[in-house]
Formats: C-alpha cells, structure tokens, sequence
C-alpha cells in the first residue's frame, strides 16, 4: 500500500532544511560550537601555508646558488680550528685545479675562491667588506647578472690585473647612487678599477648579504693581498644534473692520486653537493611542517568533542522537539540524519571560516621579506575533508541517541 | 464505505517491570464512526493515555487488534506507521510541543516535510497559511510561539494537525493549560472540525470539556466502564454568549 515516493536525494534535502533552520535559530551556540573547528583548521591551514613559504624560501636559495654546484674544500691536516679552512693549511693546490681542468670534460666551469675581509676606500667614504678572489667564470656558475660593466676576462686573470666587480650594496655604501663603474677602490692601500656592478642577489643561504662584495681576481687576491698559495676552496659546475654524482666520483679519483693517498688514508679534501645539502634542510623542513601541523590537527580534535558535547546537550534539551517530530511523521533516520546534517553543517562551516583565517594569517605572513606562504588547494580539500569527518563521527553518537527516542516519553520529557 | 475509521478488538497493552505485570489497557473493544468527536475520560493510570498512544500509532498494542480505516496496524512496518501519522492522523498535546523560535507558519509546515511523497517548498507555505487561517490565526502567521498568547499557541498546534488533512485529530488533554474563556474557544474550534467531517477524539478528566463532544466513554483500570452518547452537548457559540453576558453582569453590578 505505501511505495516509497521521495527520492532519496530530496529527503536529504528537506532533512538538510531542517538541520539549518535549527541552527539558525540558536546563532550563538551555533557559532561557539563551531568555534573549536574554526581555531583548529585555521592553525592547521596557516602552518601549512607558513611551511610551504619556507620551503619556496629554501628552494629560491637554493636556485639564486647556481645549477649543478659542486663545492671542493680541502681538509686540513693539522687539527687547530684556526687553521681550518684558512687556506694556509692548503692541500688543494692550483695544480689541482688545473687537473680537473684539463682532465675531467664533464665539469663545465670552475672558479677556486679566496676570501678576506678589508677595508675598501672610495669616494671618500670606508666600508669593511668581503673581498672574494675568484675566476672569470665565477657570475657564470653562480648564475649571477652584472648591472653595469662587465666581469674580467680570463686574460685579466691571468695577469693579475688590479680589476673589481662590485656588490650592489657595497656600490651603495660607497658611491651612493652614483655609477661606480670606471671608479678607483682602494683596497689594502692599493687601487682597483671598478669594470661592473653585480645585481642584486639577497640573503645567501648563511644569512650573510650577499650582495656586500667585491669580486677580483683568484690570481690578483692571493698575488698581491694575501700571499696565500691555496684556494680555500673551488666551485665547480657540472654540465648537467645527471653527472653530478659522476663528477664527483672522477673528481674525488683524480685528487686522490694527485696527493697520493693510499687505500687506507681518508681524503683529505671535502665535495659538497650544494643541492643535496638544501635538499636535506628541505625535508627537515617538511617534517617539521607535518608534525606542527599535526600538533594544530589535535585541536581538530578538541573542537570535534565540543562538538559532541554541544550536540548530547542540544538533543536533551530538544527532545520534546524530537518527540513532536516523531509523532507527525518522522521516521527514526529523518531524526538520525537531521543531527548528523546538524554536526556536519557546523563542522563545515567552522572549516570555512577556519580556511578564511588562515589565509587571513598567510596574507599577513606575506609582509614579512623574501616569504611567501601560500595556502594549497589541497590542504584546503584536506582541511575540509578532515572537517567533514569530525562532523559525522562526533555526530553520529549524538544523532543516534535522537533518533532511537522513545517517542511517547519524548513528548511528555518536561 | 461501512468502515468504521477505528476497530478495537479486546486491545491489551502489558507492560513488566521486573516481576511485576502491569495492565495499562485491558480488552478494550471498541468502534469509532467516522465523523464521531469522542471524549476518553478516566483517572490517571486509568489506561486513558495509553490507549491513545496505541490509537496514535506511537505505541504498538501487546494484544489483539487495531485497525485504522480497516488496516491492521499490527502488520505494518515502522515507516509505514510514520506515513500514516503523517497522513491520516493529527495530534494535539496538552503542552502544544511547538518548536520555540520558530514562526507559526514553520511550525505548521513541520509535517509537510515528511510528506511522502515530497511537498514542494510552495505548497508548503500555502497549505500552512491555508491551515492558519482556518483557526483563525491569518494575521499571526510570522509571529514565534513566545509571541503568541496559550488559547493562540494551542490553535497554531490544531493547525499543525490539519495541515495534512487528516481523516482523525488526537488531542491530550488540549485544553489542559488554557483557561475557561480560550477552553470554549479550542473547543468550539474542534467542534467546527468535527462539524467539516474530522474524527475528533480527546482525553480529558475535565467534564466540562467533554461535554462539548458527541459521546463519552470512561475507563477506569484499562477497561472501558462507561461508554454513551451524551445527551446533554453543549456547543462552544452559546457557551461563549453565557459568558460574556455574565462578565458584563458581573462588571455592571
């Protein structure tokens, strides 16, 4: 006698009606219940977006270092930090350099690099600076563009001409918005003439300004300022990605014999791969995210037991509500699914403005330097996902309580 | 159609609690015409209440049987027992059971939801208002139940039970909270109800009230003790007219 004439898909619906006409006829306790959700999703959202900056960060950096680097530093053999790394404990010597040169094609490019700090004078002003002694191929590797002028060629290199390439904050600090180009600096008492001005690069990947530099060069540096005979250390380029572990399993052969180690020696030099040590700082980074995020997650849960309490209190108080909707002609699943539409509603809802604030704290981030945090379409699907669940399994309980009333004690609850 | 819109047939309804038996209703035979405007009366746990709720469909009888425009109810599953308060029968409470915060017409329309097959949203609103203003509340439609005096409340839960047309209104006890002069207003109300061709059945342990109906049957104990026509009907229009000229004596004097 009776078929079942309402779609599925309608009743839901209706029900749906219904859950939003309840909610909205309690706006506060709506709003405060959703409040757990709205704080929870908000901070998973925002750390997300904050982690993701600081991956871009990390990978900017990481790509302003140059493609394909390898970074050779000698070991020293004597144990005083002091000595470390100061160059005079050099084993890695010029003719080493030349070796990997004339012997191992696959490197592209290679600059040996000896730094000091000194004063440099021009203009009339002094500024303290990282003097950095490097080869005409330098800008090449480090992927690094001149505004002004032009670098010295290998021909300048090789007669250690007294010739500088200038950071843009170093110009800035002497010559103010002048164009340093064609200029005298005096460094160590002794003149350069200015040949370019490098653009601007940012904070390295130390944190040190890379842009507080001058560049002249290896030859002229240790030659005229510092008398050292070794390069600290040597950058070299590969000429592609898939090399890189090649080269530096040819570079690592070639040293060894050239300093005649023995099997049972260790080396006594170091090859870094620049890209595997930001790939490292990378996942450091991303776990970090991760666990942050499921730290935010926890509050998620809190939120989704304030939730349930809110909902077991809101079926106590409406059961006679619950037992006049019964007796008109509601079925035991339209109740279940009035409060499970009710909890899930409220639970997306606070997912929404949750995704909002954390946006909200993203564009705030945005301020901040060189940081971009951006919120993923997909932590947004996650955060609403996430959202949806707590509102069903927090709800569930709640909304079964309601729909297995009795309706005839439900109607007479007072 | 001979049918009676109810047949009770030595109706029981048992309930244990640990060892002991409690008879709530004990064989009640009965039979409801359609068109009838009963009174139950009776004591508390006189089984007045329970035979409602079994009438009501709410509760399923633990013996013999019921049937409800000759369909054994008995047999029926839980939705279609829903389907048929939705469609066919009315309740009326003591306490109203309007949802606060909620304008009359809404609460008229709860019902209309779960209608199957499915009302549309127009239909809706329009048989709500139509509901409305055949209890005479066409000029209250928006305001919420706390804006509304008990006898306006009461009317606004008699249009809730009308909206679907039903061929039985139940009431408990309606005009438990209401007081003489909004008593003989919901009651003159059932009456017009009753005069359109509803089937109108009402607990009540006021005399006064079932005095308005056609016929009046006493329980006492689960079974039925009493059950005639009432000879003696008083009708809500001639109750009103007394006494408004007995509060103008009253004011006058």
């Amino acid at each position: 006698m009776i078929q079942e004439l309402t779609s599925p898909l309608l009743r839901v619906g209706l029900t749906a009606m219904i859950a939003f006409r309840a909610l909205r006829r309690n706006k506060l306790r709506s709003t405060l219940t959703a409040l757990g959700i709205i704080i929870g999703v908000a901070s998973v959202v925002s750390i997300m977006a904050l982690g993701r900056g600081t991956q871009k960060r990390i990978q900017d950096e990481v790509s302003s270092l140059g493609s394909n680097l390898l970074v050779i530093f000698s070991k020293s053999r004597r144990t005083s930090a002091a000595a470390a790394g100061s160059g005079q404990s050099g084993n890695l010597t010029l003719e080493d350099v030349k070796a990997i040169r004339r012997e191992i094609r696959i490197v592209k490019a290679l600059s040996p690099e000896v730094t000091l700090t000194a004063q440099a004078v021009a203009n009339g002003r002094n500024w303290s600076t990282t003097i950095a002694g490097e080869s005409h191929d330098y800008l090449q590797i480090r992927d690094w563009a001149l505004t002004r002028g032009s670098m010295f060629t290998e021909r300048e290199l090789s007669t250690s001409a007294r010739v500088a390439v200038i950071g843009s904050r170093t110009s800035r600090e002497l010559f103010g918005p002048l164009n340093p180009v064609g200029q005298t600096v005096r460094i160590k008492n002794m003149p350069f003439t200015i040949i370019g001005q490098l653009k601007s690069k940012g904070a390295g990947m130390g944190g040190g300004d890379q842009d507080d530099r001058i560049v002249i060069p290896y030859t002229t540096a240790m030659r005229r300022l510092t008398g050292e005979k070794y390069p600290r250390l040597v950058t070299l380029q590969i000429h592609s990605d898939d090399l890189m572990s090649a080269a530096q399993e040819q570079i690592t052969a070639l040293l060894r014999q050239r300093h005649r180690l023995t099997e049972e020696r260790n080396n006594d030099f170091e090859i870094v791969n620049q890209k595997e040590i930001a790939d490292t700082v990378d996942n450091i980074t991303n776990t970090l995210t991760f666990l942050l995020g499921g730290i935010a997650g926890l509050s998620l849960l809190v939120g989704g037991i304030g939730i349930m309490n809110i909902m077991l209190v809101s079926v106590t108080e409406r059961t006679r509500e619950i037992g006049t909707r019964i007796a008109v002609g509601a079925q035991p699943r339209d109740i279940l699914l009035q409060f499970l539409i009710e909890s899930i509603t409220l639970c997306l809802l606070g997912g929404a403005i949750g995704i909002a604030l954390g946006y909200g704290v993203s564009a705030g981030a945005t301020m901040i330097p060189n940081f971009h945090p951006s919120v993923s379409i997909g932590s947004i699907v996650v955060a609403f996902g996430i959202s949806f669940a707590v509102g069903v399994f927090f709800g569930f309980y709640p909304a079964r309580k309601a729909a297995k009333m009795n309706p005839i004690a439900a109607l007479r609850f007072e | 159609m001979n049918t009676s819109v109810i047949e009770l047939d030595n109706l029981q309804k048992i309930y244990r609690t640990g060892d002991v038996e409690v008879r709530a209703v004990n064989g009640v035979s009965l039979r409801i015409e359609r068109g009838d405007f009963v009174a139950i009366m009776g004591s508390s746990g006189s089984g007045k209440s329970t035979l409602m709720n079994m009438l009501g469909c709410l509760d399923q009888p633990t013996g013999g049987q019921y049937r409800l425009n000759g369909v054994d109810v008995a047999r029926l599953s839980r939705a279609e027992l829903s389907r048929l308060r939705n469609l066919k029968i009315g309740f009326v409470f003591q306490c109203f059971n309007l949802l606060s915060r909620t304008s009359a017409c809404e609460n008229v329309e709860l019902p209309l939801f779960y209608t199957n097959p499915h009302v549309p949203l127009r239909d809706r609103r329009e048989r709500a208002i139509e509901a409305l203003q055949k209890v005479g509340l066409g000029e209250r439609l928006y305001n919420h139940p706390n804006q509304l005096s008990g006898g306006q409340q009461q009317r606004v839960a008699i249009a809730r039970a009308l909206v679907n047309k039903p061929e039985l209104v139940l009431a408990d006890e309606p005009t438990g909270n209401l007081d003489t002069r909004t008593s003989i207003e919901v009651m003159g109300l059932f009456q017009e109800l009753n005069d359109a061709g509803i089937t109108v059945i009402m607990v009540t342990h006021e005399l006064d009230i079932a005095a308005y109906c056609k016929r009046i049957i006493v329980m006492r104990d689960g079974r039925i003790i009493r059950d005639e026509v009432n000879a003696a009907r008083l009708f809500a229009n001639d109750q009103r007219a007394a006494l408004d000229a007995s509060e103008q004596h009253a004011s006058l004097s």
